[in-house]
């Protein structure tokens, strides 16, 4: 497909990625910030083909687009953080059903109802932890609108590839921002079918972890459930068959993180670094440009987290600064990982109230950390 | 063998309960479903979570057993991604009509293509016999010892006036009428809602002093009117959706429209 320059907001960006990466079903429900994406994909999905539904709420908003990936179809669906707590449940019978999905979060403030219309990263957690049970995710974190088109075909392709849900937290910010962005032309993973004929295992490990997916009326006669499932597809009460399954599930994420994930190292021999994603690290990039002291690691996947490509960036710093629009969610991920990398002087720049940090903001953070 | 002819062989036994109203339903789809000469491949099964839910789940069929009240949201999504695919949901009264309301009432006023068979047993039977939102008022569950204070739904009624083109209830006791139901209403397009009014004797006839099956089944006979012999006897429409007004159940074909359907409507 030919590449093309365009002048998009973050929600569009978003939609223009996920119909490169050939989604062709998108249910959802409005909320600000996000409503854009579902409006958006009211216009453009029809003209590739797909279909769009305006649900009743999340819960059946994510329900469909399982539903609709059973169906054959790349789906998505994008909300706001009320929304994103109502779609834990189901988020979580993805996982378990390994079933490729791309959800957006364009986060707002919460708790509860919160700031509608700004921006904040208090999902991070709960887009790691937010459904019950043990289990892997992958979450992916853009900081301009250019990285909200290429992340979610990243999205999609990390989706198919290891058969899970994959969600992209987006923010408030991004998704009204308006910039210059090239449609690019990147590879796109497309699902492999499950071989002919009726399924025998169709989750099972024999496959290196991940089976070739088994789409509905295609004769495969395949049975999915959200129960503990042995590899033939059956519910089971096994204490081994749930240990087996869960550390597939997990595994096939966290143990894979080399080829998952992505970060960017700015200035990598500065003695300083700032760990930032999303709209901040857009902040951080500004401070890095001007001063050679001070670099900067930016995770674009923030779940599985990127340790030990973090690890090497920290190894001799004099100091690391975690700025994050929460109240620290991944700050003690970055905590640990420092400390083993032996840094001595790790600090979080924490602003809670929709406000972007600035980078003056940070250079003073990482100069009360060096008067200390 | 003839049991299995569209069941999973090798899942049995079932887990079902000696007496239960599903092992019915069970045999009546499947008689409806071969008589209709409908194609196992190319017919997908959902449901939501509960003993009725389990259902789908013993069908040699693709079938996507999925969370509790949700499963027409997931049955959407699959029949709007794979338009000429038969989508056939199973759920229960609790599953449908008090977690899934909802999802239920929107379905039907989409009027969605799907074909829905709710086996409406009066109570949670895979959580222990709790109250659920079509047990009768002041009847017994765990959760209501003292008797039931609400009043229960008519699921049927909420299909019918949400805009499901096609709606039939039977009780478990009238197999042959379930069949016919099942058939006519796989045929058709838009939602199609069976209900099939279950026995639960393991724990709603047990709480209920009707705890043999036979006893049980007597009670469902007893309590369901159909809607033929309502209009004999000069009841309103509005008389059977209120069970305390005429104590009894409505039974037959309560609606049968032929509204566009949504796939109809988004295929224009
Ligand atoms: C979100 C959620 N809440 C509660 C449950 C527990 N639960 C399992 S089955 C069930 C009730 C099912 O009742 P019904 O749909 O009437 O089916 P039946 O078992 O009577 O056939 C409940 C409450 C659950 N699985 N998920």
């Amino acid at each position: 497909m030919p590449e093309e320059e365009v002048f998009l907001q973050g929600n569009e960006a978003v939609v223009e990625g996920a119909l490169r990466a050939g989604c062709r079903f998108y249910a959802g429900y409005p909320i600000c910030p996000s409503t854009g994406i579902l409006e958006t994909m009211v216009m453009r999905l029809p003209e590739v083909g797909g279909t769009v539904i305006q649900m009743e709420d999340e819960i059946s908003s994510i329900a469909a687009v399982i539903g609709a990936a059973w169906g054959g179809a790349k789906a998505m669906t994008a909300t706001s953080g009320p929304g994103f707590s109502l779609m834990q449940e189901n988020l979580g019978y993805a996982v378990i059903t390994e079933t490729p999905c791309v959800i957006v979060d364009a986060q707002r403030s919460g708790p509860s109802t919160g700031q509608p219309t700004l921006p904040s990263h208090g999902d991070i957690m709960q887009a790691r932890w937010g459904t019950h049970g043990s289990h892997s995710i992958i979450a992916l974190a853009p900081s301009n609108v250019q990285e909200c088109y290429d992340l979610t075909i990243e999205a999609f392709n990390l989706s198919e590839k290891y058969r899970t849900p994959v969600v992209l937290l987006s923010d408030g910010e991004l998704a009204h921002m308006r910039e210059r962005i090239v449609l690019k032309d990147l590879p796109i993973v497309n699902r492999e079918e499950f071989p002919k004929g009726p399924v025998t295992f169709p989750l099972g490990e024999e496959l290196g972890g991940v089976s070739p997916f088994p789409t509905f009326g295609r004769g495969h006669r395949t049975h999915v459930t959200g129960l503990t499932h042995t590899i033939v597809g059956y519910p089971s009460e096994s204490i081994e068959v749930q240990t087996k399954l869960l550390t597939r599930l997990i595994g096939k994420i966290s143990d894979n993180r080399k080829d998952i994930c992505k970060y960017e190292v700015h200035n990598p021999k500065a003695e300083h670094l700032i760990v930032a994603y999303g709209i901040p690290a857009r902040s951080a990039m500004e401070l890095v440009t001007e001063r050679a002291d001070i670099g900067l690691f930016q995770p674009l996947t923030i779940w599985p987290f990127p340790s030990k490509a973090f690890r090497r960036a920290a190894e001799g710093k004099k100091s690391v600064l975690v700025v994050e629009m929460n109240e620290g969610h991944i700050f003690r991920e970055v905590e640990r990982h420092a400390c083993r990398a032996g840094v001595e002087e790790i600090e979080l720049c924490s602003k809670l109230g929709g406000g972007i940090p600035a980078p003056e903001e940070m250079l003073d953070c990482i100069s009360a950390m060096e008067g200390e | 063998m003839e049991n299995f002819q569209i069941y999973r062989e090798d899942r049995w036994p079932h887990m079902f309960c000696p007496g239960c109203g599903i092992g019915t339903v069970m045999s009546c789809f499947q008689r409806a479903f071969l008589n209709k000469g409908l194609d196992l491949d190319r017919t997908a099964f959902v449901s939501g979570i509960g003993c009725s839910s389990r259902l789908a789940g013993y069908v040699y069929a693709d079938s996507l057993h999925t969370t509790h009240g949700r499963a027409l949201a997931f049955a959407t999504g699959l029949k709007l991604a794979q338009k000429d695919l038969e989508v056939v949901v199973f759920t229960g009264d609790g599953d449908l009509g008090s977690i899934g309301g909802n999802h239920f009432i929107q379905a039907c006023r989409r009027n969605m293509d799907l074909f829905v068979v709710c086996v409406n047993n009066n109570n949670y039977g895979m959580t222990g016999g709790q109250v659920s939102s079509t047990t009768w008022h002041d009847y017994l569950t765990t959760t209501t010892p003292k008797g039931n204070p609400e009043y229960p739904f008519d699921l049927s009624r909420v299909a019918a006036t949400s805009g499901a083109n096609y709606v039939a209830r039977y009780t478990t006791a009238h197999p042959k009428q379930l069949v016919r139901v099942i058939e006519e209403g796989l045929g058709k397009k838009g939602l199609r809602f069976i209900e099939a009014w279950a026995a639960c004797p393991t724990y709603y006839g047990r709480y209920n002093k009707m705890a043999s099956p036979v006893e049980h089944t007597r009670w469902l006979k007893e309590n369901s009117i159909h809607i033929e012999q309502m209009k004999v006897d000069g009841k309103t429409a509005e008389d059977d959706i209120d069970l305390q007004v005429t104590g009894k159940v409505t039974i037959g074909v309560l609606r049968d429209a032929d509204r566009m359907s949504y796939l109809e409507a988004i295929q224009r």
